[in-house]
This record gives C-alpha cells, structure tokens and sequence, in this order.
C-alpha cells in the first residue's frame, strides 16, 4: 500500500484496524524478551540490580526525544504539504511523548534515588529533560485550548517547529550551565558499554519503539473517529435548529 | 513617512497613552524585586548573590505581561487585518510591533534596572554588566514572545496559555543572560563568553520570530 493511499481517513482506519493487533503482539513478544534478557543481564559492578533501570529509563528518553521528531515532521506536513492526516498525527505523539518524558523523569528520579542519594538532581541531562516534558504539556494544553482541530492544528505546528529549534540550544544552554554550576556532571556510564548490557538495551530500545508505533496507530484512529463524532454532532445541531 | 515607521510610531503612542500601560511592567518589575527580600531575608550579601537572577526572572515575568495584548488589540479592532493586507511584508510589519513594544516595556525595565539593583546591594561593576546584559537579552525574550502571542491571538485565557507555551523557550536566554550578569563572582564563568552567546541567541530570535509569528498569525486569520 502506498503511503498516498493513507491520506484517505477510511483507508487509514482500515490499515489501522488491521495492523493495530499484529504491531500490539509484536510488542508483546519483543517486551517479553527484552525483559527477560534484561534480567539475565550482569548487575553493574558497583550500582548492583539498580542498573537494570536502565533498560527503562535509556529507551523512555530516546522515545521521548523521538516523538518530538515525529511531531516536527507531522508539522512540516501539516504546514508545507497539508497532509490531511499530518496534524492527526501530531496531535496523537504530543500525550504519548509527554508520557514517555515524565517516564523517563520518574525512572531517573527512582535510580537516582539509590544511586545519588537524591531524587532529583539539577543535572543537565534531568534538567533538559524537564524542559522537554513541560514543552510537550504546553503543547497539549495548546490541542486542548483551541476548539477548531484544524485552527489548532497550524498553531500547534508553529509551536512544535519552534521548539525544533530551541530544543538543542536549550540541551546546550543547560548542559553548559550545569557545567559551570557543578563542575564534575554525574556520568550515568561511561563511554563503553559491555556487550552483554547493550544487547537488552537495543531490545528493549526495539520493544519501546513497537509500542510507540502501536499507541501513535491507536491514537490516530481514536482521534479521526472523535472528529467523525465532532462533525456527525455538528450536522445534528444543524439540521435541528 | 513610510508604512512601518508609521506603525512603530501609532503602537508606541498607543502604548503610551492611557489604557495603554506601557509602565505596568516596571512597576510590576518593582513590585516582584521589592518582595523578594520579605522571602529571602534581608542579608544583604545573600541579596547580592542572587541579586542578578532576582531582577531576571522578574524582567522575564515583566515582559510576559504586556505580550497577549501584542496582536489581540489589534486583531480585537480589526487592524490585524489591515496589516495582513497591507502591502508592507508581514514579517517586517510583526517584528515592527514587537519593537515598538520592546521599547515600551522592555527598554524601561532596562533603564529602572541599575536603581532597582542598588535596593539588592549590587555595586556599579556589577549594576553595568545587569544593564547590559537585560539591554541585549530582553529583546530577545519580545521576540521569542512573540510567537507565542501570535499563536495564542484569537484564544479566550490566551495569556495564561502564552506564559507556558514561552517560557521554557526562554531557558537559554536566562541562563546565559544570568551567567553574564554574575560574572563578577568567583568561580562563574567569563562575562565575554556568556555575553557572546547571549547576543547569539537575540539575534537568532530576532530572525526566527517574526517568520514564526508571522505564519502563525497568517493561519490563524485565514
């Protein structure tokens, strides 16, 4: 199937419909090896079990990363090409990024726990990550805020390129801010990581992703059918009154 | 006199005059500095410390007020869409208007900026570098503003909305406008190094702005 024909909303409900239980058991079958083989995995040798967080907390923040990177795309769609299914898409990632970063806030906050010996450090790597997930709600409450899908929409676009672009100069800013306030940054590894731990990682990485694509599926599809919803219950005010 | 000095002058009188409210912000800018020290305690050496970040965050809080009135007024009287017809360019004609309100509320935070200093303790060394870095960094928070209140122009409690889409675009601005302004104190960094970058950053905004806020507000009226 071409991705041309997806631009019809029938034929993306009926690709929906279809793919959405085989990507749902893929992710399935990839989480449960991945976990598994994360808890085959060697503890570190100084951070014991807690280091399996990792498995977590590393693919919840690439995911977290990576859905802005789909909005920004579904941006460019919406504004350059009109893709009529462009700002379905932007509007699905925003909640399922935001819900990744607070994943990732929450997974770190739980090793830094043990670890550091506090929740939450004003790391630079927490910090922007921070930012990230307070952007994503601002974007949400943006969807929320306007009642036109299609109004908020092109706002929500401008939003998401813009922040496209602050997004490195903040992850800059702040890593060179926290350079200057703490001196020696908290490393989480070092720049080698053991085969026998990058191999679940890349797993689970693969697992987070499936499950990504399967909630951005179920999202759009929830989301056409509410503007059916909206439009049936416009036509029905109308022709009342 | 050409389209756009014409409308730099119209919105800085409109500002000026009553129902305007340029000088709000400094007040407001006053009012948040001078309660500050009922939180903090009245140490002065602390007060020092932080003085510069206090008188940020409050020029960064200041120059969010007036901004959802930037494109709402104009779009409430229906001379947004004079200027969307207009033949002057709609980048140039919006970063026009975020000048002139630059001018009414962020030039006089600047100005009252060393007299509020001296209320924290700071001495002139420090007082010019806060000066110089609020005069090269508040533009670029109007103009990083800017977009927000050009998306949120036709919204009901589209301010509320505008500060939490903005402010955390504005991370970098206050980082190294703060970095700048303490590099009197041990162990900070070099005013040249933060000062450089900050004045990357307001020129960056000053062209991604208007772009941005210009196609934002072409969407919106569309």
């Amino acid at each position: 199937m071409a991705l041309g024909d997806l631009a019809n909303p029938s034929r993306f409900l009926a690709f929906a419909n279809r793919a959405i239980p085989w990507l749902g058991g893929l992710t399935v079958i990839v989480f449960a090896f991945g976990l598994n083989q994360a808890m085959l995995a060697p503890n570190d040798y100084q951070q014991g079990a807690t280091v399996k967080i990792m498995y977590l907390h590393v693919p919840s923040a690439w995911l977290s990363m990576m859905a802005w990177a789909v909005m920004t795309v579904a941006a460019l769609g919406t504004l350059v090409w009109r893709h009529p299914l462009a700002d379905v898409a932007a509007k699905a990632a925003a909640p399922i990024g935001g819900a990744f970063a607070l994943l990732c806030l929450i997974t770190g906050s739980l090793w830094g726990r043990p670890e550091w010996g506090t929740y939450w450090v004003w790391d630079a790597r927490l910090t922007s990550e921070l930012v990230l997930f307070l952007l994503y709600l601002g974007v949400v409450a943006l969807w929320r805020t306007v009642e036109d899908p299609a109004r908020a929409a092109r706002a929500a676009a401008i939003l998401t390129l813009v922040g496209a672009i602050d997004l490195p100069i903040i992850k800059f800013s702040v890593d060179w801010w926290n350079t200057l306030h703490q001196g020696a940054s908290f490393g989480l590894e070092g720049s080698t990581i053991y085969p026998t731990i990058l191999f679940p990682l890349l797993i689970m990485a693969a697992a987070f992703m499936l499950l990504f694509a399967t909630l951005q599926l179920a999202a759009m599809r929830n989301e056409i059918l509410r503007r059916r919803v909206r439009t049936l219950r416009l036509m029905r005010a109308r022709t009342a009154s | 006199m050409t389209p756009l000095g014409a409308l730099l002058i119209r919105d800085m009188r409109i500002s000026v005059r009553v129902g305007g409210g340029a000088l709000i912000g400094v007040l407001f800018f006053l009012v948040v500095v001078a309660l500050m020290p009922f939180a903090i305690g009245p140490n002065l050496l602390l007060l020092k410390r932080i003085g510069p970040a206090i008188l940020w965050l409050a020029a960064l809080l200041a120059s969010l007020l007036a901004l959802d009135r930037l494109f709402a007024a104009d779009h409430d009287d229906g001379s947004l869409d004079l200027l969307l017809m207009g033949r002057a360019p709609l980048e140039l004609v919006v970063a026009t208007k975020a000048l002139a309100h630059w001018l009414t509320t962020g030039l006089p935070l600047v100005i009252a900026a060393p007299v509020i200093g001296l209320l924290l303790n700071l001495d002139a060394a420090d007082d010019a570098a806060l000066v110089l870095t609020l005069l090269v960094g508040t533009p670029a928070l109007t103009f990083i503003g800017m977009v927000g209140a050009a998306i949120a122009v036709a919204l009901r409690r589209g301010g509320l909305l505008l500060a939490v889409l903005v402010l955390p675009l504005t991370v970098p601005v206050l980082i190294f406008g703060v970095a700048a302004a303490q590099s009197a104190f041990a162990g900070a960094a070099p005013f040249g190094t933060a000062f450089t970058i900050l004045c990357a950053l307001t020129l960056a905004s000053l062209v991604v702005g208007p772009f941005a806020a210009a196609a934002a507000l072409r969407q919106e009226i569309e």
